[in-house]
């Protein structure tokens, strides 16, 4: 977590994409697939829609995008790069299900839903403070709030473990 | 409860689920390659290190296989590197079912799940590639994990789910000979969106199942990936088990779904009505019928993947190329060293050198962009694999249209997108 983070909050500028269906395929082209260098792959974070993306990403910032967030391949190269270039979070309408478990389980970024007015309703470039605790969003620059979804109670229990590997479940 | 439902009840020791439990299900089978297999690696690697530990053993190493797929024959020096690894890998576990490129029978991981019965009726089967889904033909529930959730599972047997509702597609019919379960399958995709499953089971039933031979199957679920589904499953029948037969004598437990089993939607198909179907770039959504798109100049025409280059897939379109000659460049990749020896053993694969193909060893090779024939800047390229998203098989600016090997075939021969009707006539 960054230097900027309070507490359960968590605070960066928004880098939005607002397309659906973002997949692994653009997030992390295959040929990459071979590589698992973690810094090594954030270089190459969201070639296939903005090869610019690592250089405008800072530590601890978010990404906004609309539907079906991360669809397509299992690589867990998606998440670690997108981690890698600073990303703590992505913010999307919702997530392919392999991505999600991705990026919670492996405890890379925390992928938060929220609902298609709020995407709209966040700009490029907007400062965003995040409550994970209270599942609330604050745009700084524009001076608004937002709700997101709470995480599910296994979802919470493994992003508060700091991923699966960490988590004692009680089977 | 579906069988769906039913499987994970069993795995959990509960007597009842429904959609939207969350549970820890015991794994029966998991499988990594040479994609996930070395992330698998680096998660144990900091996981010893953190704990200051050697991690000894793994959970049971007679129910891991593991396979070499992505880039191999190794493209380059960092996957050769990644192979090392693996092979160290299973040598250091234990791990004897590895399939080693070289070594005999050897290719992609989800053809291999079948043609070698690794995953049996009723069973938890876990892979660390999204295509797991396609094993789901056999009766089993199996799904797509990162190299995470993998080497957990490695490492303690079991792994989270959260139960999914089951929406059931009824396919009715006779299939005609012009349609494929590629046809099917991209119809459904495009009547319910590339996140119309998410999250969801994708259960395929219907009289066509009556004749529609397990790698036909195959397609129908390696493709539910394509729709966001957890899982693609049909329930075991005859044609399982005769299939299996064939391939191990190993026992198992089937599992069928009750007949009061509730299916969150029910959509139904008549394969009659069904046309050749092609996916346009860039999503496996993007349907249009193949003779809608008839003028469509094409550089490539690719055969291979998990999801098409089966046996059925190589017979169906030899049956096209057969005294014919490809017009464009041609690849075809068997998708294991057994389906390419049975190919060669029934003549498929002269018929495909005569009308010119190249044909390749079995990889996942330019279906995921890695190499074999990768596509450059302004190729177009009609392929059988599943996926089409921009730069999935090579430069950005390339595109991918997704058809049934005969589609595929037919399109070789004329250098445009061809129903296969308009060549055998």
């Amino acid at each position: 977590m960054s230097n900027k983070s309070n507490g359960n909050s968590i605070r960066g500028k928004v880098h939005k994409y607002d397309i659906d269906n973002i997949d692994t395929d653009v997030i992390i082209p295959g040929p990459y697939l071979k590589i698992h260098d973690h810094k090594e792959l954030a270089k190459h974070a969201m070639e296939g829609i903005d090869p610019s993306f690592p250089e405008k990403v800072s530590q601890g910032d978010f990404l906004v995008a609309g539907n079906n967030f991360g669809c397509g391949s299992s690589r867990e190269h998606a998440p670690i790069a997108l981690s890698q270039t600073g990303i703590k979070a992505i913010l999307a309408q919702s997530f392919a299900r392999i991505f999600y478990r991705n990026a919670v389980d492996g405890g890379y970024l925390l992928p938060l839903e929220i609902n298609e007015s709020t995407v709209k309703k966040i700009s490029d470039g907007d400062e965003l403070e995040i409550d994970i605790a209270k599942n609330e969003i604050t745009n700084i620059t524009k001076n608004d709030h937002y709700l997101m979804k709470p995480f599910p109670e296994l979802i919470a229990k493994i992003v508060e473990a700091g991923g699966l590997i960490n988590y004692k479940p009680d089977y | 409860m579906t069988i769906t439902e039913k499987i994970l009840a069993r795995a959990s020791g509960k007597q009842k689920l429904s959609p939207g439990d969350v549970m820890f299900a015991k794994v029966d089978k998991v499988m990594l390659h040479d994609v996930s297999g070395p992330g698998v690696i680096k998660v144990f690697s900091e996981w010893e290190k953190k704990k200051g530990l050697k991690l000894k053993q793994i959970w049971d190493p007679d129910r891991v296989w593991v396979a070499e797929d992505h880039f191999v024959p190794s493209a380059d020096r960092i996957s050769a590197e990644n192979i090392s690894n693996l092979s160290n890998f299973t040598k250091q576990y234990g791990i004897t079912k590895h399939f080693k490129y070289g070594l005999g029978q050897y290719g992609i991981c989800h053809t291999l799940s079948h043609e070698e019965a690794l995953v049996l009726p009723g069973e938890v089967y876990v892979g660390g590639d999204s295509h797991t889904n396609t094993t789901g033909a056999i009766g089993a529930f199996a799904a797509g994990l990162g190299h995470t959730d993998i080497a957990y599972v490695l490492m303690n047997g079991q792994i989270w789910f959260k139960v999914p509702e089951t929406m059931l597609f009824k396919i009715d019919g006779i299939k005609p000979d012009h349609i494929m379960a590629k046809d099917i399958i991209l119809k459904i995709i495009g009547d319910i969106g590339t996140d119309g499953a998410n999250y969801k089971a994708m259960q395929f039933a219907g009289s066509i199942m009556k004749h529609l031979p397990m790698e036909e199957r195959l397609t129908l679920t390696n493709m539910t990936t394509e729709a966001g589904a957890k899982n693609g499953i049909i329930e075991p029948d005859e044609t399982t088990y005769a299939y299996l037969r064939e391939r191990t004598h190993t026992k198992y437990s089937p599992m069928h779904g009750d007949p009061d089993a509730h299916y969150t939607e029910v959509f139904t198909y008549e394969i009659e009505k069904l046309e050749p179907t092609v996916a346009k770039p860039f999503s496996p959504g993007n349907i249009s019928a193949a003779r809608d798109l008839q003028g469509t100049e094409l550089n490539k025409a690719y055969i291979g993947s998990c999801t098409g280059a089966k046996l059925e897939d190589l017979r169906a379109a030899a049956e096209i190329l057969k005294d014919r000659k490809v017009k464009i460049r041609t690849q075809v990749l068997p998708a294991a060293q057994s389906i390419y020896m049975k190919a060669l053993k029934e003549g498929l694969i002269n018929i495909f050198m005569q009308a010119g193909a190249v044909v390749g060893p079995p990889t996942c090779g330019a279906c995921c962009g890695a190499h074999m024939g990768v596509l450059g800047k302004d190729e177009v390229c009609i392929s059988t694999t599943n996926r089409n998203f921009p730069g999935r098989m090579g430069h950005v600016e390339s595109k991918t249209y997704l058809a049934s090997p005969i589609v595929v075939a037919a399109s070789a021969v004329t250098g445009r997108i061809t129903d296969p009707r308009d060549v055998r006539n």
